[in-house]
């Protein structure tokens, strides 16, 4: 507990003080020390404040956070100053956090279906008979199908013990949607290129870049926490931004250079731009001399991506393109071009990561301040588990690797096998954490997988759409009622923080790995726990480490001694690639059937008078998941339809008029406020993601704003690595009176 | 002493951390604003300049709301901070008619609230909420009068403007440009 | 150049438009100007009423009297619209000499005794039977009336009171400079004629219904009997209406004067200004303001009172309830469209 202020405490305060903290930290296991009270703005009587440090779970950036508890009751979140990813402030949502632990709509109890699946039915029962009831499934599962037909989808640390029970279990089919669906073409472009990945949090050294070059990355509304705190010092520094996005987005009224593309032909603006910096002799020839493998054959690709080539693809005209080209180059090393995160848009995109990773080596900002750095992480040794049984079937997510260089699991892969049955069936799906019906693209498909499984458990803080669908649901305790894995980050200061209880659930949630924990004793897995309490897990490991476990309760984080962080400060310019360098042109990709060097192909067109469909982020929700957060549902509580002012004038409509979208394969979305405005394209529109909750028992957020996620029915694989690219819907506005 | 707030529309993204920290510290209750963002868009695509602002009472040097308020409940504070005694507060609402910013609301429980530049917390020696929790470091808070003060220094080596300077209200939360 | 102003705010009663006040707010307005009117003529008439003169009765006595209940329906009005009731207290624990509520409240204070006195000087005429019931009545009226400085102090008193709180009235909001359209010292004056022509109309009335019974219009064809037989032409009316009539009649031309006069000045003031009195020129309230103020509120009772006073038709309620409608629509009309408008307007956006 980190003690701030230290004002006087009456003695009635105290003792009050005594009676809670007694009972709290026996309850919580929280050792600490009072602070002092804060008096509120109208009443002058002190309170008594107690303050716990743990780390926030509303996104997976896992910020260091300082709950404050006063009176007993939730009271604040700050960032935890001694956090390096946080630097002592939080995102919006993590701020927002307290309204997670209180909202009215969470799920109270373990939950077992009644009814037809998805009619969201069902009867509360114990933890006991729901346990019971999976573990019989599993083991029926495990007896006809082999162990293997058990899937989890899991998404976030939360989900490290119930891995680690599925393990023991004997599955290997586990997917998360971080890949698939979100980062995975990044990686895997820059993978091929610089032999590693970008990682999360993201190698970006965005704090000291020169010029920042942002390609639809909307840093401001994508809250990433220390991203846009470094976006803010690098544009308050007065960095070079040049930001591509059809939409202009807050970064984009940050930028020098504000490129309004079409939305899909990205890749042509990359190649035109390194046609420019090549011809023009502008890149780092030493860079890439020392580090760069194939780069004739690549340049000599490049002859006919010309900006004149590129203007009538991208709308983007070749005197921008020569200008923002120079610009990047001016700055070099120090130009970042910004990876993006969420990267699955058109199909082609890993190999348009490629592409930009492939413009970074131009730059020479891989490894270089302002660039990307190199990061480190603390030694932490592992808990010493008995190993998991060998698997007797591959994974199903990628047969035959179809998708050569996918290096992580596709949860489209499991969906597939689910609904075919090949190259096994899967029977069983154990959800955690992740609203599959948001996450995943035409969630028609994702249902008629689960009309194929013997067995569906969700594990959730509420009753999402997922949840609805479920066999058995088991609630979990907010990230700020439990204990987690520890986080031992990769970063540019090496740290580990440690998640611990803020206060108790308020019903009978209880948090993952007791839930994983019991779950394998009932399996017969018991072996695998030799922990009785995840803290005597959590300290094994930490004093393992040589560290002091009690210091990292007290504190939050405990960090570890800086790395050299770039190549010129000693961090090994080394490349994980097959030739151990920059691999300007892919043997391997070129062995795989794949183009060695990025080639354009245009974006899949829509039907004429179709708008295509973007989406994105907004600052204070989380995809689907913070909508009945009554704080931050509070800030913004429906989406709206972003539509170009000209076309709204057009079509008679105002930004506050209802309309419904309707894509291309006849799909209605729920009703939509329109926002009419000069900030997108007239190609395009654009649905804050997360919206249009179909779950009844997400009371608060039920029916309001629309689904982009319903809109997907179509979705287009990238063949190299199975990435699932969404933006390839295409809708009408259907006026609603 | 005259306690301002400085805002750099440049940093700010409109991200409503402000908003989120302004509720938790403050107990504002849901459906109520002390802080708000407003986005300016001008121009016309694809030429367009954005400003985001974190706006809230100005604190204004001549309070129309302090000067129609019958009971003496809206008064200027120590640093110019304007407050508002709820015990002294009839909720006749002139004040709320009185703000060209619409900066106050009627609380639930019957009082008019508005931001109170977070005294309780200046007064101890720490930042507002929103200003300590803002993720771009976009908000500074200081004491006018001392030229050393960081919000000084920014006002003087800075472009700025503040809302609705003609309104005569004279008001002090001002935003860099 | 296209602007787009979007806010996060969204607070009852600010947001989307600002709607802080309600219903109760302009029906204390009319109700202080109708109030303050039937002071100021109360107070004029019992200065220049001979004693005992049964029209002076009803100015001097009626008026007051109804005056009395209508404040505190007023004042009950305003009661309803504070947040923080219990602490109403608080109006009279200080005063704040720049705060217009202030000064009405204590002004309020002194509506009640001069109102008072004002009905006590000849309640034993205009109410016989009352004053046989309590004959300390008679007394009191007798004590004052025996002594001519103390009929003129209290004459003096409701005219001035009564022009306070009818300035007063307009004051209360023309001192709010947010609001563009209440941004003028016109509002005082106007809301003080209004006041006086629906005082004037309020006593009018009175008088109709209390004229003998074959006099009296039955109320159901008081407009159709009026408007079929204006050319009959009836014998004038011995009363006071005729003096009421055009007294009305002027205060009416007096307020219509002082409304263009407001809206002159608004539309050649700032854009902002301009834009407040486009709200009710041709904006969201301009339906209400010409038909109900403009039109059934000022021009037809002009008319109507004009003709009555040609005899061309018979003193009837009409333009008396014309007038009233048109008083309270005029405090509703400015009440709603001044707190919607504003010097920017910023709309809500997802
Ligand atoms: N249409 C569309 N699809 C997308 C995206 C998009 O923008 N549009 N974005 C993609 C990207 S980038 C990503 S990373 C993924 C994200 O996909 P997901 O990680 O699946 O995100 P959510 O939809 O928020 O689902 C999270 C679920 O976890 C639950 N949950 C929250 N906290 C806890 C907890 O502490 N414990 C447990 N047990 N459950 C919890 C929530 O209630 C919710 O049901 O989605 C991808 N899919
Ligand atoms: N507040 C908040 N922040 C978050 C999250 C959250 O849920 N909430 N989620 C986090 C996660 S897991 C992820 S993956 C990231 C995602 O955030 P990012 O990786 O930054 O963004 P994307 O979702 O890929 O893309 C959204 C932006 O791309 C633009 N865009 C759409 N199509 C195109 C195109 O064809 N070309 C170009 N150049 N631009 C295009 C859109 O207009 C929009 O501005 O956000 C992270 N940050
Ligand atoms: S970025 Fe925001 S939501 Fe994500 S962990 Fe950090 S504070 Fe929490
Ligand atoms: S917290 Fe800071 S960056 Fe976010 S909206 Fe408020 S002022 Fe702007
Ligand atoms: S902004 Fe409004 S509430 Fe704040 S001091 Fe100025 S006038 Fe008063
Ligand atoms: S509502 Fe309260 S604070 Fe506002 S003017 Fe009336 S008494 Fe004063
Ligand atoms: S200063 Fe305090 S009260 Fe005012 S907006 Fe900021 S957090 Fe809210
Ligand atoms: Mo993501």
């Amino acid at each position: 507990m980190i003690n701030r202020s230290q004002a006087a405490m009456n003695t009635l305060s105290r003792r009050r003080f005594l009676k809670i903290s007694a009972s709290t930290l026996l309850a919580a296991g929280v050792v600490g020390r009072a602070t002092a009270a804060l008096a509120s703005a109208t009443t002058r009587e002190p309170k008594c404040v107690r303050e716990v440090p743990t780390f926030c779970d509303i996104c997976f950036w896992k910020c260091g956070a300082i709950a404050s508890v006063r009176d007993g009751k939730l009271w604040k979140i700050e960032g935890n100053p001694a956090d390096p990813l946080c630097r002592g402030r939080l995102c919006p949502r993590g701020t927002g956090g307290i309204g997670a632990h209180s909202d009215p709509d969470r799920l109270r109890t373990p939950l077992i279906r009644t009814n037809e699946r998805g009619e969201e039915k069902w009867q509360a029962v114990t933890w006991d008979e729901a346990l019971e009831y999976i573990a019989g499934k599993m083991q029926k599962i495990k007896a006809e199908h082999g162990p293997e037909s058990m899937a989890l989808f899991s998404h976030g640390i939360g989900g490290t013990f119930l891995k680690h029970t599925l393990k023991a279990y004997g599955t290997v089919n586990i997917a998360a949607p971080s890949f698939a669906q979100c980062r995975g073409p990044r990686d895997v472009g820059f993978r091929l290129t610089f032999g590693e990945d970008v990682g999360s949090p993201e190698r970006t050294d965005i704090e000291n870049a020169q010029c920042l070059v942002l390609i639809g990355s909307h840093l401001g509304e994508n809250m990433h926490n220390t991203q846009v705190q470094e976006f803010a010092t690098a544009v308050g520094r007065g960095a070079s931004v040049i930001v591509v996005d059809p939409r202009f987005s807050v970064a984009a009224s940050k930028a020098k250079f504000y490129l309004p593309i079409k939305p899909g032909t990205d890749l042509a603006l990359v190649l035109a731009w390194m046609n420019v910096i090549v011809t023009e002799k502008l890149y780092d020839a030493a860079y890439v001399e020392e580090h760069g493998f194939g780069f004739d054959q690549f340049a000599a690709s490049l002859t006919g991506y010309t900006p004149e080539w590129a203007y009538p693809e991208t709308g983007i005209d070749p005197d921008t393109i020569r200008a923002t080209a120079r610009e990047m180059a001016r700055y070099r090393p120090a130009t970042l071009v910004h990876p993006g995160r969420h990267v699955n848009w058109n199909g082609d995109d890993a190999q348009r990561s490629r592409a930009i990773a492939l413009l970074n080596a131009l730059l020479g900002s891989w490894g270089r301040k302002g660039g990307f750095y190199t990061p480190s992480s603390m030694d932490m040794p592992d808990y010493p588990y008995p190993p998991y049984p060998k698997p007797a079937k591959p994974k199903v997510d990628n047969p035959d690797h179809k998708y050569p260089f996918a290096h992580e699991a596709i949860t489209t892969g499991i969906r597939d096998a689910t609904i075919t049955g090949q190259p096994y069936p899967i029977k069983g799906w154990m959800v955690y954490a992740t609203n599959l019906l948001h996450a995943l693209p035409n969630e028609a498909e994702t249902i008629r997988a689960i009309q194929q499984l013997d067995l569906l458990v969700v594990v959730d803080v509420i009753p999402s759409e997922i949840a609805g669908w479920a066999d058995v649901v088991l609630p979990e305790s907010t990230y700020l009622e439990r204990h987690d894995e520890l986080n031992v980050e990769l970063f540019k200061d090496p740290f580990v923080a440690l998640r611990q209880p803020v206060l108790d659930s308020p019903d009978d949630q209880k948090p993952n790995w007791w839930i994983a924990k019991k779950l394998a004793e009932k399996l017969g897995l018991g072996a695998f726990y030799p922990w009785k309490t995840i803290e005597e897990y959590l300290e094994h490991r930490v004093t393992e480490a040589g560290l002091d476990f009690a210091e990292l309760k007290k504190k939050g984080i405990i960090r570890g001694p800086r790395q050299p962080i770039y190549f010129e400060e000693g961090a090994p310019a080394e490349f994980g690639t097959p030739s151990g360098k920059i691999e300007f042109y892919s043997p391997q990709l070129e062995k795989a059937g794949f183009d060695p060097v990025p080639r354009y192909t245009p974006p899949v067109a829509g039907p004429p008078g179709a708008f295509r469909l973007l989406f994105g982020r907004a600052p204070v929700h989380s995809f689907s998941r913070t909508h009945t957060n009554r704080l931050l549902s509070d800030m913004m509580d429906e989406n709206a339809v972003w539509v170009n002012a000209d076309i709204a004038r057009r079509a008679g409509l105002k930004s506050g008029d209802t309309v419904r979208l309707k894509n291309q394969d006849g799909v209605l979305s729920n009703r939509v406020k329109v926002k009419a405005t000069e900030r997108i394209r007239p190609d395009c529109v654009y649905l804050v993601h997360g919206f249009g909750h179909t779950a009844r028992g997400m009371r608060h957020a039920y029916g309001k704003g629309a689904s982009d996620a319903q809109m997907i029915t179509r979705y287009k694989t990238d063949p190299l690595m199975g990435g699932t690219a969404m933006n390839v819907n295409f809708v009408t506005l259907e006026a609603e009176t | 002493m005259r306690y301002v707030m400085v805002i750099d529309t440049k940093r700010c993204v409109g991200c409503m951390d402000c908003v989120v920290a302004c509720k938790t510290e403050n107990n504002v209750p849901e459906g109520y604003n002390r802080d708000w963002i407003t986005e300016e868009v001008r121009g016309k695509n694809p030429t367009l300049q954005m400003e985001i602002r974190s706006e809230r009472c100005n604190h204004c040097d001549r309070p129309p709301c302090v000067y129609c308020c019958p009971t003496g409940a809206s008064h200027i504070h120590e640093g110019g901070v304007v407050l508002v005694t709820h015990e002294k507060c009839i909720g006749c609402k002139a004040c709320i008619a009185a703000c060209p910013y619409d900066a106050r609301f009627v609380h639930p429980e019957g009082y008019i609230d508005k931001c109170t530049f977070c005294i309780h917390r200046v007064e101890q020696g720490l930042k507002p909420a929103c200003v300590s929790v803002c993720p771009t470091h976009c908000m500074h808070f200081g004491d006018l009068e001392d030229p050393q003060s960081e919000v000084a220094r920014l006002l003087s080596s800075r472009a700025h403007h503040s809302l609705l300077p003609q309104t005569g209200c004279q008001p002090h939360v001002f935003y860099l440009t | 150049m296209p602007l787009e102003l979007t806010t996060t705010r969204h607070n009852p009663g600010i947001d989307p438009l600002l709607h802080a006040w309600g219903w109760e707010i302009p029906v204390y307005l009319f109700i202080g100007g109708l109030v303050a009117g039937l002071m100021i003529i109360a107070g004029v008439r019992l200065l220049v009423a001979k004693p005992r003169e049964r029209q002076a009765m009803v100015c001097c006595t009626l008026g007051p009297l109804v005056g009395l209940a209508l404040l505190s329906l007023g004042m009950l009005a305003l009661f309803m619209d504070l947040s923080h009731k219990l602490y109403v207290w608080r109006l009279y624990l200080s005063f704040e000499p720049t705060a217009p509520m202030s000064w009405g409240s204590y002004i309020l204070l002194l509506v009640y005794p001069a109102l008072l006195a004002n009905a006590l000087t000849h309640l034993p005429e205009a109410i016989p039977s009352l004053a046989k019931r309590f004959p300390v009545l008679l007394t009191i009226s007798d004590y004052i009336l025996a002594r001519q400085r103390m009929v003129i102090s209290i004459g003096v008193s409701n005219m001035l009171i009564g022009v306070a709180l009818g300035v007063y009235t307009g004051v209360l909001i023309s001192g709010l400079p947010a609001r563009p359209l209440w941004n003028t010292s016109l509002l005082g004056p106007l809301f003080l004629f209004s006041g006086l022509s629906t005082a004037a109309a309020l006593l009018h009335a009175i008088l109709v219904i209390s004229m003998k019974e074959e006099d009296r219009p039955a109320f159901a064809d008081i407009l159709l009997t009026s408007l079929a037989r204006w050319s009959q032409g009836r014998g004038p009316d011995t009363s006071i209406a005729p003096i009421l009539t055009r007294a009305d009649n002027s205060f009416l031309t007096i307020e219509l004067g002082l409304l263009m006069l407001f809206l002159i000045g608004l539309v050649t003031s700032t854009e902002v200004n301009a834009q407040a009195a486009a709200l009710l020129l041709t904006g969201a309230y301009a339906a209400p303001f010409w038909v109900l103020v403009i039109g059934i509120g000022i021009i037809t009772p002009l008319i109507l009172q004009f003709l009555e006073l040609q005899n061309r038709i018979r003193h009837t309620l009409a333009p008396a309830v014309l007038v009233l409608v048109g008083g309270l629509a005029l405090r509703f009309i400015l009440v709603f469209a001044g707190q919607e408008s504003h010097w920017l307007r910023v709309v809500a956006g997802p």
